[in-house]
């Protein structure tokens, strides 16, 4: 599936250090550390409210944390934001497609995004359609589209550029069981050529070797306050 | 650069495939020049007098109408945290946004401009300059409102706000533009009226989507 895209991954291990995140006057977690290696992967668990979007977006560098240290191997990740940014590709639990393109045109606009060649693009396009099985809707508009079938554009946008880091926001949702193992196989592809994947779900998941963070387990005590 | 274009193009097509924006901003131009006469009376001598400001500040409203939708629905649809994670900084996204607001707004407002003058009977020799201060103007236009569309993002009553935040800014490129207009009506030349908007234009270009970042990533966090 992802056999054709080579994944570029400097050596080092993506390294989190206590941290903390603070969300309006509220910290809802602080004291997370882990450590990721190439081929990693990490799940995210916890109850609503836990975190979990709140840690992926702040790996992904859309938000600052509170406290704590991120790094790529020796080098932190506020060194060089539009590198880390290079390398990872985040799905968020909104979708990003837009009604009025087809399938076909919202995967060559994030391709675009990504700076990838339009000479090199067709190919890579086909492929990503494929991923998910999107070759029969592909050139409809995706008003048309199914909210499982949007979950799945929005996922094989993870396929039009090679990024070394997944970050997935309850990727399993609206997804249905053939379209599931499909995620699943194209993880396990990923992790095979030393991808990391860090992915939030409320769902027993069926990949190998997989570590796991409880979130609930790092909020703060009722009515703890996160100073300065 | 292939990000840039990209996104300009993707902006563009959806701005004409959805109809909506260009369809809306011309017919809400039209409309709001064709209401004046009825309501001052078909006099040609007021008409004339007042005719380049009814056209200036109908292009200002049509082109205030159609900014909410600048970053709404990336915002919403989660496509903003996206192009915030591309390889393009902000600045240049508000850029390539604002390109295609412009191209799809501002720029048939110009160029229907011509058309409307006669509803108001301007002076047939001040017709090509009300055009080319449109053609200069609105660029200032897309640009200064893509700062108040980026600073009321995700508030209540997101478009009241916006025309509040934005019209006291549209007060310099609407005096120099209808200015021009008047200018060259009156038989002085309008070319320094002309000159000052090319240069609010030119100030917009690389302040506004420099501000508008900022509030994009203030939105985001």
């Amino acid at each position: 599936m992802s056999g054709s895209l080579p994944v570029t991954d400097p050596a080092g291990d993506l390294i989190a250090e206590d941290l903390a995140c603070r969300r309006g006057e509220r910290l809802i977690f602080a004291g997370v550390s882990f450590r990721l290696p190439a081929g990693g992967a990490l799940v995210l668990t916890g109850a609503n409210g836990s975190g979990k979007t709140s840690l992926l977006r702040l790996l992904a560098g859309l938000i600052g944390a509170a406290a704590g240290r991120l790094a790529w191997g020796s080098a932190p990740l506020a060194d060089d934001v539009a590198g880390h940014r290079a390398r990872l590709h985040y799905v968020g639990h909104q979708d990003g497609v837009k009604p009025g393109l087809t399938p076909r045109e919202t995967l060559a606009f994030w391709a675009a995004l990504r700076g990838v060649d339009v000479r090199r693009r067709a190919p890579l396009l086909d492929a990503a359609l494929a991923a998910f099985a999107l070759e029969r809707v592909a050139d409809w508009p995706c008003r048309w589209l199914s909210a499982g079938q949007r979950r799945r554009l929005a996922l094989a946008r993870l396929f039009v550029a090679p990024a070394s880091l997944w970050l997935l926001d309850e990727p399993f949702s609206a997804l249905d069981r053939d379209n599931r193992m499909r995620l699943e196989r194209a993880i396990e592809a990923h992790r095979a050529q030393s991808g990391r994947i860090v992915l939030a779900t409320h769902m027993p998941l069926e990949i190998g070797a997989a570590a796991s963070l409880m979130l609930d387990a790092f909020a703060p005590a009722r009515g703890d306050v996160a100073d300065g | 650069m292939a990000a840039f274009t990209g996104l300009f193009r993707r902006d563009l097509r959806l701005a004409f495939r959805q109809g909506g924006d260009t369809g809306l901003v011309l017919g809400f131009f039209v409309l709001a020049v064709v209401l004046f006469p009825l309501g001052v009376g078909p006099e040609p001598e007021v008409l004339r007098r007042i005719g380049a400001g009814i056209v200036w500040v109908a292009a200002l409203l049509a082109a205030l109408l159609s900014l909410d939708r600048l970053f709404q629905s990336d915002y919403q649809d989660g496509g903003l945290e996206l192009l915030a994670l591309s390889g393009l900084p902000l600045e240049l996204v508000v850029l390539a946004k604002c390109a295609a607001h412009w191209v799809a707004t501002g720029l048939p407002l110009a160029l229907t401009s011509p058309f409307l003058a006669f509803l108001v009977d301007l002076d047939p020799a001040a017709i090509p300059t009300l055009a080319l201060s449109l053609f200069l103007g609105t660029p200032a236009l897309s640009l200064i409102g893509s700062v108040a569309a980026a600073l009321t993002l995700g508030a209540r009553r997101q478009g009241v706000l916006l025309s509040l935040l934005v019209l006291p800014l549209y007060v310099p490129p609407l005096v120099f533009g209808a200015g021009a207009v008047e200018a060259s009506a009156a038989g002085t030349g309008g070319r320094a009226h002309l000159l000052i908007l090319g240069a609010l234009t030119l100030a917009a270009l690389p302040l506004c989507p420099w501000a508008s970042a900022a509030a994009l990533r203030q939105a985001l966090e």
